[in-house]
């Protein structure tokens, strides 16, 4: 794990300080004279040698301490701070109801599988699927939003339970809409990769109820690849609903990198690179941990 | 000696292509996506669609089976309201200005109407700072309205969009550069991916671990903040960039499944026999091993070309993608956002329903490919 986040520092770096060109024109502008873009190089420490360059970004890194934002002058750290919470807020839900539906159905449609509805349904996920995620955010904002006035256009306020119940309730719509086809599909094959498995022919054998197969047995062997899969979404969910905080106005993680990626605000975009990075490897070895709690045949080493 | 050709077996490519034929689905969708790719390759040659950026139609002229809209009328200079509208009139930079004036105006006189002439504003002795302006704007205004528009027709198959441009033109237009970008650059993704599997899979070893490493680097950072990273980075807009981005970020699944190939090709006798003769690595990799690998690698990318439209939509929607002036699946959204607003739906519709054929077709082409390429897998 040191070794991929070295990696990962090492790669925003490269990308930031090499191919990015030189950050001080950007800074300075269009109307920039050669002396203030020394100063600014010195104020950014690139006219040092690369490898002091490269032990000041570790420096930041470690400290939480990016210095200020290039657009907005705010502290980056603060910046990740504030957004962090309409972000959760949008996404700790979203993910528990995604993976609840998404589960229910599937065992519901591995009942009756390869019958008609079994094949409707999956025909109806990979048209979704093939649906761009803007379409259904346009139409749902215009229809839902506008045209029936059930929800908030867009919006964020100060109040916790405002914002969970009143602004995220229509984003947080839309991107179950959006989620449910591809988990639904995946998570109807990893269903399925159980009930051929021995066990379940002995439970049906010693006469349980097929319902009770499918929510007990298989649901626990099933979940193992479904916790991987919700688990290593998690950091890519953050940047995933981006466009929704964008549509919406929420001011999350994902709408601040998209405005920062607007305005060349580098600090702002390393930092959240560099921390969602690490927090998916985080993810990743809690996800292994995790498999102990649900299948003790799995050890770590 | 050559009794074996008499009895021919054949090939994997056979085999699977005659899985294919004998899968309805598969078939459908190869014949939309063959559709596709003639239509792609029209407009790109420059038979087709090529002068989407004409404005045949009048603005937002509605689609044909809709008919004529009442306030899509021929003329703009009849019409005062065409004026007041704010986004559809970039002719006019002063228009807050003579709003503001005219809105004084009102409160001298109520009867002053808003789509009068200059002369009549004069003539209740206010003076005019922006008089000679205003003329000028109005006079660029008339003779842009009148001339063409007397031209542009009321409706259009699919309707126009704020311009007047065709929106099945348009649309075929985007579908070029939706489709060339998730083609180029899925080649480019896979064409990466492989050899970086192939090294690390068939050396093994220090290699091994270095591809590693680096596939570890890729896939802890999320895929879409690392486009976005790389958006921010490449300063020039084009196609080339976007295709650069979607191709250096999207090669990690190809690595995967290209190593683990080599890892267990590598000691099969025919590799070992390569060898034996005296075949380099580099032959033992490209020339003996990787045509048995190849189907991974063309279901992969075929996944990946799928991926890469959606992404590319994103993209150009966010002004990441496509240059102004080109145009885009994503580009289209983009517009179609505002329009959808004021009631005008059928580019939404045409970029959506165009895509949404494209990608359905696509999948489920890629589902049937890999089935009939590994039939063990079902």
């Amino acid at each position: 794990m040191v070794p991929t986040m070295l990696g990962v520092v090492l790669l925003v770096f490269l990308l930031f300080n090499w191919v990015g060109g030189d950050p001080a024109y950007i800074l300075a502008g269009k109307m920039s004279n050669p002396e203030q873009i020394a100063n600014i190089r010195k104020q950014l420490g690139i006219d040092e040698p690369v490898y002091v360059q490269l032990w000041i970004f570790i420096k930041q890194i470690a400290s939480f301490d990016f210095g200020a934002s290039w657009s907005t002058g705010e502290q980056v750290s603060r910046v990740i701070s504030t957004r962090l919470g309409p972000s959760l807020t949008l996404l700790i839900p979203l993910t528990i109801l995604e993976t609840v539906i998404a589960i229910a159905l599937a065992l519901l449609i591995a009942r009756v599988r390869g019958s008609l509805t079994d094949r409707a349904v999956m025909i109806a996920c990979t048209v979704g699927m093939s649906i761009s995620i803007l379409v259904y955010i346009i139409v749902f904002q215009y229809w839902l939003g506008y045209k029936l006035g059930l929800f908030p256009v867009q919006g964020w306020g100060d109040s916790f339970a405002h914002n969970l119940l009143r602004y995220s309730a229509l984003p947080i719509l839309i991107l179950l809409a959006v989620s449910l086809a591809p988990n639904l599909r995946l998570f109807r094959t990893f269903v399925l990769d159980e009930v051929n498995q021995d066990y379940v022919r002995t439970a049906r054998a010693k006469g349980l109820s097929e319902g009770r197969i499918l929510w007990v047995h298989v649901l626990r062997n099933a979940a193992i690849p479904i916790i991987t899969h919700v688990m290593s979404n998690l950091p890519s969910l953050l940047i995933g609903a981006f466009l929704v905080e964008r549509f919406f106005s929420i001011p999350g993680i994902g709408r601040e990198i998209i405005l920062a990626v607007e305005r060349s605000d580098f600090p702002v975009i390393k930092a959240i690179t560099v921390y969602v990075a690490f927090a998916t490897m985080l993810f990743n070895l809690l996800t292994d941990l995790l498999y102990q709690a649900v299948d003790p045949r799995v050890k770590l080493q | 000696m050559f009794s074996s050709s008499s009895h021919f077996s054949p090939g994997l490519w056979t085999l699977a292509w005659r899985r294919l034929r004998a899968d309805r689905v598969a078939m459908a969708a190869l014949v939309v996506l063959l559709l596709f790719v003639a239509m792609l390759t029209a407009s790109m040659s420059g038979w087709l669609a090529n002068d989407w950026a004409d404005e045949v139609g009048v603005n937002y002229a509605p689609p044909s089976f809709i008919g004529a809209q009442a306030d899509a009328g021929s003329g703009g200079e009849a019409e005062p309201a065409a004026a007041e509208e704010p986004p559809e009139n970039p002719l006019d930079p002063l228009k807050d200005v003579i709003r503001e004036l005219r809105m004084e105006m009102g409160e001298a006189n109520v009867t002053a109407s808003a789509g009068e002439s200059v002369g009549s504003e004069d003539s209740y002795g206010i003076a005019d700072p922006l008089q000679a302006e205003l003329a000028e704007i109005r006079g660029v205004q008339s003779s842009a309205a009148m001339h063409p528009a007397s031209a542009r027709k009321v409706t259009l198959p699919f309707g126009a969009d704020k311009w007047g441009h065709d929106i099945i033109k348009k649309t075929i237009k985007g579908a070029e550069t939706s489709i060339v970008v998730g083609l180029v650059a899925a080649l480019v993704a896979t064409v990466l991916g492989t050899l970086f599997g192939a090294l690390a899979g068939y050396f093994g070893g220090r290699t091994d671990d270095f591809f590693n490493w680096f596939y570890s680097i890729f896939t802890s950072i999320p895929y879409l903040l690392l486009i976005l990273a790389v958006a921010a980075v490449l300063q020039q807009k084009g196609v080339t960039t976007i295709i650069l981005i979607l191709g250096l970020t999207g090669w990690t699944g190809v690595f995967r499944l290209v190593r683990a190939e080599y890892m267990k090709h590598k000691e099969r006798e025919y590799v070992l026999a390569a060898g034996a003769i005296g075949g380099s690595h580099l032959g033992r990799m490209f020339i003996h091993i990787f045509p048995n690998i190849s189907h991974v690698a063309l279901v992969q990318m075929s996944i990946l070309a799928v991926g890469f439209i959606k992404s590319e939509v994103i993209l150009s929607f966010l002004g990441f993608g496509v240059p102004v002036g080109m145009v885009s699946w994503g580009s289209m959204l983009n517009e179609a956002q505002n329009e959808l607003i004021l009631g005008k739906w059928w580019q939404l519709t045409a970029a959506t329903g165009a895509m949404a054929v494209l990608v359905t077709a696509f999948s489920l082409f890629t589902d049937a490919l890999r089935d009939a390429l590994d039939p063990k897998l079902k």
